[in-house]
């Protein structure tokens, strides 16, 4: 179910094939300044924040509000990458592998974490991704940022700030890349 | 076990032979991952919390053991630990018994080292649910040795060229020249280093007096080099091992001394030694016999890399052995 994410699945077990592109790249940039606007305004600035991607299709849009925030606020938000695989709960029921190493490049206690990932779906990446976080300090308040909310939540989890609202059956799929946001499903090599 | 697996997910590890080049890669792609987790403070993920890795070791064997079990407790999961000596294995319990008993002890890694060639694979066979790793089984192989060898290798290079080694797959080990030198006949550790190196994409040299050469070394496709002074300037990567006198290597030889004149890395080897080259060992070293005691504690030697390396590479197959195997999922949705 969670190879409808595109990614976090192992190379070979299926691709995405794209049947309708939904956004394109100028969209994708229009709602990523829109979304960096109301990062500054939730938080009365950028001063705390700390943007960090999940590993990988969150880095680039992590490092794309980052841009965003620099042209707003004139300041440099430090940037890191988060990979969730050491903390899912499905390690044993499906293939999971790492996609990456994480890096965070500061001390996240009493910081602003905005989690940022590319689509947003059963949310099981994001409690994860909490999860993952507290390794890295205790952070004063985490938010989460997503390019593409599509639905089907199985945990109490919500975005503070969402790029798209895209409602999908189960049996679709997304890929969004800074590129654009195609509507397709996971087809078997 | 038929040809070679792109993952090592779900699997159990019983030979280098298992993994094709992907199925390398992986393992070394994972521990990148492992080994930035044992840079945190705390050096601990909850990934294998409530699953248990027994170790059953019938040989002695310090390193391996300690760096499974603690490949075992960074990853959370219990570690049950099988003395032999202190077991009903000395009451005469057979193996298979031990086996069962440590499966309904609720196992689900067993971490087996023998000193009869082929036991894991037959502990394999007797398990019903439990994954089995091969912690070196007789003269045959020794498999979570030759990928932390390789990734030692692989981490030292890339860092010798200046780029990151994660993400770097099989680059580094084309046509890079490993030379393995030593008791190969009686190695474990030589025969899943060949298989690693050569799947990697190495070249691979043997050296050793012809005594101490495996008789079948014709089909392992490596070369095998007369002399090891003119070896020595061809290698990108030198992996010596120990003389075995558990095994009998001694038998073998003249006498130690006479193996470390015609094949020990003294002073005057290590000097023809081209400048970059690596030398691993994978422990324990005895030396002065088989390495000089100033060429073990030279940068170019990775032996306590291998050590530090081991923690994170067992990390990685503990993980992929008790991962979701792939064809069991369903691709759709």
């Amino acid at each position: 179910m969670a190879a409808t994410e595109g990614r976090r699945t192992r190379p070979g077990g299926a691709v995405f094939r794209s049947r309708t592109r939904l956004l394109s790249a100028d969209d994708v940039g229009r709602a990523l300044r829109r979304m960096a606007h109301e990062i500054v305004e939730r938080n009365s600035g950028a001063a705390d924040v700390v943007l960090v991607g999940l590993q990988r299709g969150g880095v680039p849009f992590a490092e794309a509000l980052a841009a965003n925030l620099a042209a707003i606020e004139g300041t440099t938000v430090p940037v890191g990458a988060l990979d969730v695989a050491f903390y899912r709960d499905d390690v044993a029921t499906r293939p999971v592998l790492p996609e990456a190493s994480s890096s965070i490049p500061v001390d996240l206690s009493g910081r602003t974490v905005v989690l940022v990932d590319d689509v947003l779906f059963t949310g099981r990446t994001i409690r994860a991704a909490l999860h993952a976080l507290s390794e890295f300090g205790r952070p004063g308040r985490v938010q989460l940022a997503v390019l593409v909310d599509r639905g089907h939540r199985e945990l109490p989890i919500r975005p503070d700030f969402v790029g798209k609202n895209l409602p999908t059956s189960l049996d679709e799929s997304l890929l969004a890349t800074l590129d654009g946001v195609e509507l397709g499903t996971m087809v078997a090599t | 076990m038929s040809g070679a697996a792109d993952t090592l997910l779900g699997q159990d590890l019983l030979s280098m032979a298992q993994l094709s080049k992907a199925g390398v890669v992986e393992v070394l792609e994972v521990a990148e991952a492992f080994a930035e987790v044992s840079r945190r403070s705390v050096p601990k993920v909850p990934t294998l919390r409530g699953r248990l890795v027994t170790s059953l070791f019938y040989e002695e064997s310090t390193r391996t053991r300690l760096s499974f079990e603690t490949a075992a407790r960074r990853l959370s999961a219990d570690v049950a630990s099988l003395a032999v000596a202190s077991s009903s294995v000395k009451k005469g319990e057979s193996l298979r018994d031990t086996v069962e008993t440590v499966e309904a002890l609720g196992a689900d890694v067993v971490v087996v080292r023998h000193q009869a060639s082929g036991a894991p694979a037959q502990v394999a066979r007797w398990l019903h649910h439990a994954r089995v790793v091969n912690a070196g089984d007789g003269w045959h192989e020794h498999p979570s040795q030759a990928l932390l060898d390789a990734f030692s290798v692989r981490e030292a290079v890339c860092a010798q060229r200046g780029m990151p080694s994660e993400g770097s797959g099989a680059s580094v080990f084309d046509g890079l020249r490993v030379l393995i030198v030593g008791d190969v006949r009686h190695s474990r550790v030589a025969r899943s280093q060949v298989l690693a190196y050569r799947t990697l994409g190495a070249h691979v040299t043997l050296c050793a007096p012809a005594t101490l050469l495996p008789r079948d070394a014709d089909g392992w496709g490596v070369d095998v080099a007369p002399s090891l002074d003119d070896a020595l300037g061809e290698a990108d990567v030198v992996s010596l091992l120990r003389l075995q006198t558990e095994r009998g290597s001694v038998s073998h030889v003249p006498s130690p001394a006479e193996y470390t004149a015609t094949h020990g890395l003294t002073e005057r080897r290590a000097a023809l030694l081209k400048p970059h080259a690596l030398v691993t060992h994978p422990g324990p070293m005895t030396r002065g016999i088989e390495i000089a005691s100033s060429v073990a504690d030279a940068p170019h030697a990775l032996v306590t890399r291998q050590v530090a390396n081991g923690v994170v590479v067992r990390m990685a197959i503990l993980f992929l052995v008790l991962g979701g195997e792939p064809s069991l999922v369903s691709v759709a949705p």
